[in-house]
């Protein structure tokens, strides 16, 4: 598989994203500069990794959203091809309108850096098909505005279509929409596109593939990643 | 030709900076605020002298970038 991490002034974990796919999937992905207009030929994966693009300035992900690859990367999902946004590059997927909502603040204005527990709810997904079925994962989650957004019919027509892929959960594994860490529409944790080919997630899959860190609950994801984009 | 664009949270979104200034002011005691909400000012000069004109690429850099109508709205003021 050819994989594009696309790397905006200010993202910082392009190189743990780069680590995992180099890792789980066998080849190392290309690092494609934010101003460039063309993702490398035969891209199969685009990945939006986390950081602070562009210092936040105006809101989270809104510079970056606009910046001269982003054409090229909404023609990739456009034509079905994946896209994945982890933190910053959900907010940038949100921002640039790949997905619908927006991230605002955190609820309770803190950053919160910590593991947060999350139930993956669909497994038929390129993302998510090495997952067993109600996998409750755990994920580092290190965000300041990761308190997900959106109209009620958005909301409804997420819920409806199935496009909440990753939901935060309780210690006991239960959806608690009132204590949810931040403050998130329906604990929303991540979301995917109608075709689900493009994901959008606050946490960090790619900071838990090492057993050396404690977890390896996001191996799942690129292992997924891997079995779908496997070429004969 | 100079204008000011002010971005604000829509009324429906909680806004949590601005009860954090709301609820500091209360600790210093300053009397009579009823409730905060925080927004953008933008101070803009045109090229153009034209007011409809500016007034049309103003709203585009609104649309654009300047606000998120998610969850923003905008309102373009023109100065002196």
């Amino acid at each position: 598989m050819k994989s594009a991490v696309i790397l905006f002034p200010g993202s910082n974990r392009e190189g743990d994203v780069a680590r995992a796919i180099a890792g789980i999937c066998g080849t190392k992905p290309n690092i494609v500069w934010h101003a460039d207009s063309e993702l490398p030929p035969g891209t199969d994966l685009v990945v939006l990794p986390g950081g602070f693009s562009y210092g936040d300035y105006l809101r989270c992900g809104a510079i970056a959203a606009r910046a001269g690859i982003m054409p090229a990367v909404h023609a990739h999902a456009a034509k079905g091809g994946l896209v994945l946004g982890i933190c910053n590059g959900f907010q940038i997927l949100c921002e640039s309108g790949l997905l619908p909502g927006v991230l605002v603040r955190n609820a309770r204005l803190r950053f919160i850096c910590r593991e947060a527990l999350l139930r993956v709810e669909r497994i038929d997904t390129p993302f998510t098909r090495r997952y067993a079925k109600n996998a409750i994962v755990r994920f580092p989650v290190a965000h300041g505005e990761g308190n997900y957004t959106a109209d009620a019919e958005t909301l409804r027509r997420l819920e409806g279509d199935g496009r909440v892929i990753f939901r935060y959960v309780t210690a006991s594994g239960q959806r608690d929409d009132e204590q949810v860490l931040n403050g998130a529409a329906n604990s929303i944790a991540g979301i995917a596109s109608e075709k689900l080919n493009v994901l959008g997630l606050m946490p960090h899959p790619e900071n838990h593939v090492d057993p050396l860190l404690g977890s390896t609950d996001g191996r799942p994801l690129f292992e997924s990643l891997a079995s779908v984009l496997e070429r004969a | 030709m100079k204008a000011r664009v002010l971005v604000t949270l829509k009324s429906a979104v909680l806004d949590p900076q601005g009860k954090a200034i709301e609820g500091a002011l209360r600790s210093l005691g300053v009397p009579g605020v009823a409730s905060v909400r925080q927004g953008k000012v933008f101070d803009v000069e045109l090229e153009s002298a034209d007011k409809d004109k500016a007034e049309a690429t103003l709203k585009d850099a609104c649309e654009k970038l300047l606000a998120n109508t998610v969850i923003e709205s905008y309102r373009i003021e023109f100065v002196g």
